[in-house]
Formats: structure tokens, sequence, C-alpha cells
């Protein structure tokens, strides 16, 4: 029972966490050209 | 406009934002990465171009430049891609807050679903006594702050059906999640064994990733539509002291002299105050052959200036010309297509009753039964659950946007997903001619218009930036062209030059000495008429073949004369041809067919045919109200790819009743179960995902179709 008063919090925070890394995803926009950023991993930087 | 409420990472700014400075291109034939990297490099290496940014999914790029956006599309043009200025006050910004409300809802729900689904497990393995009552206690406080925040988009879509005394799928789907947690929390503070909070977060979950496909799919085509009207910047030259001023459109008032320059739009109504204008009317007639207007005649709105540029005094603007009458017509019949409904809509007015029938009989029942309340009410929740319309709320817009994907990377825009519903009932394909199977051009068959020839009229095209010598450079690209000397562009009536000390003249039919209108060279003292004919536009044969093949029958309805039209219809197989067709005439024929009537058209004669059939197709080319009223748009120049339209929206229909079958097979097995009191929260949580996920991935075969 002990162990659990560890691992819920832990389970808890790790979830939020991800809710978290989500969030600011969205906020900075990453969603709003998934093709231009699934190609643009192909340029080579020197040539930009 | 703040920056705060702009955090558009399409163009990070440094300041805030200024619109004027923003320079939007929409750039069609963007692919892959290495166009990213030439079109960006094109345009940072201009100066005057701070940051350019290629948006791939929206195929548009973003600049912040002290350029005319004229330079910016010079440029892209030297790089190889076709681009075209978009007006930044029609086009939004790239970010869309109503789909990143529906995500973020969306993120919490599955945020929630991991941790509760992670206590139900050890519950379902067997977790005892206090354990048990401990877990169900975390996991009511996650998932009750976590269904009313996600669930909210449903709770006010059936809010608003109840109180409008109707029944929509967010009823079943907002009781199912509002009382399996209100019952699961009684449970849970009274000790019971089954809680269903795991059910009620991942039901709203899953959900939500069905409304924020429909919502993707519905915002894309908004947006693209949006960007076709931004296409036709809306300004005109108005004559201010003698000089021309571009202006508004909307700032033009009734009686200002405007100008109309060489191959542009006539933007109002008016009476002619030049000598003479010559126009294509064939928006208005579907006749290609250009019209004379004489001096204090009237000119309207929409027709096209061929001639030399001339001013008019304006007699009507804005809401009042003609352009704008038609396009209103057009907005009513669209009115009565609207009323068209989905698929969904019409499934979920006959399953809401019944699912909420069949909950209430389940709770009635085992009260009579066993004369326990907790036990009716745990086993109608169970039923509710189990029966909650995944299949509609999530199979429709998740085949939907399959499909729409798919047709969109065949080149074509589909406006909505009732619009493949609609296309997928099709049998009778209706056919406008000009602009639409055919292009009009110029003939290189005229007499005398030999390889000589040919590279003089070549030379001298190149010299003029009017349509039709860039036209007419287009279609004799294979010549070479002539050595001419002292080149001088006559405004309004061709370009002359000397070959060899003798003189050349390419232009207007009266400037060379010749009679009648239309084109003419002159070498010498020798005229060439060189007369308009229409080329058939690529593929429209194998458009019309496939269609044939399919057992769709089809129809040629043009306003053109009997001639032209009959060789059109028999150079594609059409043996269903009419001529002399006006636009009522259209309209009326679409209406009084017996079946569905699908009407592939570009014109303004075509709109109200066009608004009038149960699908409508147009090619991006169409005029702005056409485009409106086409359900469907055709991004490419060709037309080879039409037939696939007709099967991808078959497709998708029969895929759609596949889901229903599968969800109607879940609910055969899993419902019996449930009202027989034996449904465990383990149980309604497999259903329920199976099934959703069954149909999810039944709908991405839609993406197969050859």
């Amino acid at each position: 029972m002990n162990v659990l008063m560890v691992l819920i919090p832990i389970s808890l925070l790790l979830g939020g966490l991800g809710l978290a890394a989500f969030v600011w995803t969205l906020r900075s926009e990453q969603f709003s050209d998934p093709e231009g950023d699934a190609a643009r991993i192909l340029l080579d930087d020197d040539e930009r | 406009m703040t920056a705060t409420a702009d955090p558009s990472g399409v163009l990070p700014l440094d300041k805030a934002p200024d619109t004027s400075d923003l320079v939007m291109l929409s750039v069609p034939h963007l692919h892959c990465a290495g166009c990213i990297g030439k079109v960006e490099r094109a345009l940072n290496a201009l100066p005057g171009v701070e940051e350019a940014r290629v948006n791939l999914t929206l195929r548009r790029v973003t600049a912040k430049a002290s350029l005319p956006p004229e330079a910016l599309v010079d440029a892209l043009a030297n790089a190889g891609y076709e681009a075209h200025a978009l007006d930044t006050g029609i086009v939004e910004k790239a970010s869309d807050p109503m789909g990143r409300d529906l995500l973020l809802r969306m993120g919490v729900a599955g945020f929630a679903m991991m941790n509760v689904m992670l206590l139900s497990v050890a519950v379902w393995a067997g977790a005892p006594g206090v354990t048990r009552e401990f877990f169900h206690l975390i996991s009511a406080l996650i998932a009750l702050p976590v269904v009313i925040y996600s669930g909210q988009p449903f709770f006010r879509s059936a809010l608003s059906a109840v109180r409008a005394r109707g029944l929509n799928m967010d009823v079943p789907i907002s009781l199912a999640i509002l009382l399996a947690a209100g019952m699961s929390l009684f449970e849970a503070l009274y000790g019971g064994h089954h809680v269903y909070f795991e059910a009620a977060v991942s039901l709203t979950f899953f959900l939500l990733i069905g409304r924020y496909l429909d919502h993707r799919t519905r915002a894309a085509a908004r947006s693209a539509a949006k960007e076709l009207s931004a296409l036709e910047i809306q300004t005109a030259q108005r004559m201010e002291d003698g000089r021309a001023v571009p202006v508004p459109l909307s700032d033009l008032r009734v009686g200002d002299e405007v100008l109309v320059p060489t191959g542009t739009r006539v933007p109002v109504d008016g009476d002619l105050l030049s000598g003479e204008a010559v126009t294509d009317r064939s928006f208005l007639t579907g006749e290609s052959r250009p019209v004379m207007t004489a001096r204090n005649e009237p000119v309207r709105a929409g027709e096209i200036n061929v001639g030399a540029p001339f001013r008019l005094r304006s007699t009507a603007v804005g809401e009042d010309t003609s352009l704008r009458r038609v396009a209103r017509l057009v907005e009513e019949a669209e009115n009565a297509r609207n009323s068209y409904t989905g698929l969904a809509d019409r499934a979920a007015q006959i399953y809401a009753p019944l699912v909420h029938v069949l909950a209430l009989v389940a709770f009635v029942g085992w009260i009579i039964a066993s004369g326990d309340v907790r036990f009716a009410m745990n086993v109608a929740i169970a039923v509710l659950i189990i029966t909650c319309p995944c299949a509609l709320g999530l199979a429709v817009p998740a085949v939907s946007t399959a499909a729409i994907g798919k047709l969109f990377s065949l080149g074509f825009l589909v406006k909505s997903g009732t619009a493949l519903e609609r296309l997928a009932a099709v049998d009778h394909v209706v056919f406008d001619k000009t602009g639409t199977l055919t292009r009009p051009e110029i003939g290189l068959q005229a007499e005398g218009f030999d390889a000589e020839a040919q590279s003089v009229a070549l030379a001298l095209a190149q010299q003029s930036s009017h349509p039709v010598s860039r036209a007419l450079a287009a279609r004799l690209s294979h010549a070479t062209p002539a050595d001419v000397t002292d080149v001088r562009d006559v405004p309004g009536c061709g370009v002359e030059a000397k070959l060899d000390g003798v003189p050349v003249r390419l232009g207007r039919a009266d400037w060379t000495g010749a009679t009648g209108e239309g084109l003419c060279l002159r070498i010498d003292q020798t005229i060439i008429p060189l007369n308009q004919e229409e080329t058939i536009r690529d593929g429209a044969e194998e458009a019309v073949a496939g269609i044939t093949a399919q057992g769709l029958s089809t129809e040629l309805l043009s306003g053109d004369a009997e001639a032209p039209v009959s060789a059109v219809a028999q150079d594609l197989g059409i043996t269903d041809y009419h001529a002399g067709i006006s636009a009522e005439e259209k309209h009326a024929r679409i209406t009084a067919h017996s079946g569905h009537v699908a009407m592939v058209g570009d014109g303004l004669n075509d709109t109200a045919a066009l608004a009038a059939a149960a699908a409508s197709v147009a090619p991006s080319s169409a005029l702005d109200a056409s485009r409106n009223a086409a359900d469907v748009l055709i991004m490419r120049d060709e037309l080879n790819a039409l037939p696939a339209l007709f099967t991808v929206a078959r497709k998708a229909r029969a895929i759609s009743y596949q889901n229903f079958a599968i969800a109607a097979c879940y609910n055969l097995i899993a419902v019996p179960i449930a009202l027989a009191g034996y449904a465990t929260p383990l149980i309604a949580a497999l259903a329920m995902s199976t099934s959703s996920l069954t149909v999810l991935v039944n709908a991405l075969r839609v993406r197969r179709v050859k």
C-alpha cells in the first residue's frame, strides 16, 4: 500500500508532464503545417 | 491586433505584425522538400524580402517584404513555380482557434484516459477491498473534471438540439457520458464494485477524434475556397484628374469614370466612354466569340476586356451589378440544396430514440424484475455506453476525411462531407462546353500560315504582354522566332516590326488592313487571318469515356451554336447534346431531370445549374460565383481524373455503410449481454474500443481506391 502512495503521484505527474508538453506543442503552432515539417527534415541547412 | 493574440508560427515576427508588409502567395505546385528549399531561397535572395516561409500543407508562402506581390510572383516564375498573389485581407492567418480548442480538449481526454485506464486495469485484475475503493476515488478525481471540460462540444450541441425539440447524435452521446460519470461517482463514494470512469473518458476521447477530423475537413475546404476568392484582388482603376488611380472595388460609386485595362474583368456596370470596346462575354452567354460594344452602349460587370483599354461611366456598382444579381439567385438555389441531411444525421434520427427507449426498457424491466434501483440504473447505463453511436460520430467523419484527402491528392477540392454522399448517388452527368470541356485558342490551320509566317508571328507575339499574344506565343513554342527589327507595340492595335526591311504587323483585323474581326498577321501585302478555334481540354476524352464506363449517362448543354457543339460532342463520344441553351434552360433541364444529376461547368451561365444539380463540379479557372456554387473544384488543368471522383465517392459511401454494419454487429453481441446485466466495465470498454478502432481502420481503406 505504501508503494502506491509513491507510485500513483508519480504516474499522475508523468501524465501531467505529457499533457503539458502537448499543450506546449499546440501553443507553438506545431500542427499548422504537418506536411511541411515532415519535408523540412530532408533539407540541408547549409543550402538554405 | 496584438502580438499575443496571433502566435502564428507561420512567420516569427519580432514586432507587432503589420499586415501591409505581409505578402501571401498561393503556390499550387509545391510538393516536396526540394520545392520548399528552392522557393525560400529564391525569395530570401530578393533584396526587400525579410523572411519567406512556405506552408506545404496549404501550398502557400508567407513573406514579410517591402516589395509589391508582383515582384515575388516574378521571382518565383523565374525559379519555375507558378504563383498567385493573395489578398491578405480575405485570407485568414493559418491559426484556427476552433481546431486548436478541439485538439486541446482531445489531448486532455487522451491523457486522462491513459491514467484512468492504468488504475482500472488494476481493479479489473482483482484489486481487493480498500485498494479498489481508493483507486475508484482517484479515477473520479481525474475523470470528472476532464469529462466536464472535454465533453463540452457534445453537451452544447445536444442542448441546442433539445431546445429545438429535436434529437441529434450528440444527445445519446452526452447522456451516456454524463450518466456514466454521475453513476460511477455514486458507486465510488458508496464502495460499489463497478465504475465506468474509463468508459466515460475514453468515449469522450474517441468521439473528439471524430469531431476534430470533421472540423479539419471543413476548415480546409473553407480556407481553400476563401483562397480562390482572394486570388481576384478587388481593385479597379478610377480616373481622377486624368490619371488612373487604383482603388478598392468597394470605393467605386455610380458616376465614376473607370479605366478597364486589357485582359481584366469589367468591375462595374457602365456606359462606354471610349470609341469602342471588345469584350469576352462567354461567362454570361457561353459564346466564345468576343463582342464589340460602341460608345454610350452598356458594358456589364464580369465581362473581360480582350481589346484595347477602355473607359466607362459606372451606372451600377457593388451589389447592384448584373453580376451580383445572378450571384444572389445562385445563393437562393444553394440554400435549397443545403437542406440535404447527411447520412450520419439521418441515421442518428432513427438511432437516438431507439437507444433511449432500449435503456429505459432495461431500467424499468430490472426494477420490476429485481426491485433493485441501483442495479437497474447500472444496467441502463451499460446499455447507453455500449450503444453510444461511435460509428456515427467517429466513422463517418473518418471516412470523409480519408476520401477528401485521397481526392485532394488527385487534384480535387471537395467542399463538404455531404458533397461526397451526393456525388455517390449521381447517375447522370451534364457538361458545359466552353471553358469546361474546351479551351478557346488561336487556330494554326489558317491558309498561308506556313512555317515562315509562324516564325514571324512568334517573333511579334513575344514582344507583347497582351493575353492573346501570350496565348499565341505559347501555341507556337515549336517554331523559332524570326529575326525582326524596329519592334513597336501599338496599344490597342497590335505589334509591328520590320523583317529584312519589310513591314510586318500582328494585331486587330482593321489595323492590319483586313476586313472583319479577329486577329490577323500581315507580312508586306499578304494578310493571313488567324481564326479562333477551340481545343479540347486535356483528358476530356478519357473523362467522358471513364464516366460512361461506370454506367453513368452523359449530356452536353451549351449556349454556343450548333456546329461547334456537335463537333465537340462527336469528338468526345457524347450522343446527347443540345446547343443554344440559355442559363435558364440549363437550370430548368437539370431541375426537371428525374435522376441525380451532377453538373460540370464553369461560366456564369452555368452557375444556377451548378447550384440546382444534386452535385456540381467546376474547374478552378471558373468564375468566382461558379466556384462558390460548386461542391467540388478541379485544381488541375486536365480532366482525366474526373471518373475517379465518382469512384471514390461511391467507395466512401460503401465503406460508411460497412461501418454501420460493423457497429451494428458489435451492438447485437454486446447489447443482450448488457440487458441481461452481465456487462462489466471491462466488457463495455472492450466492446467500445474495438468497435471504434475497427471502424477507423476500415475508414482508411478509402485511400486504396485506384
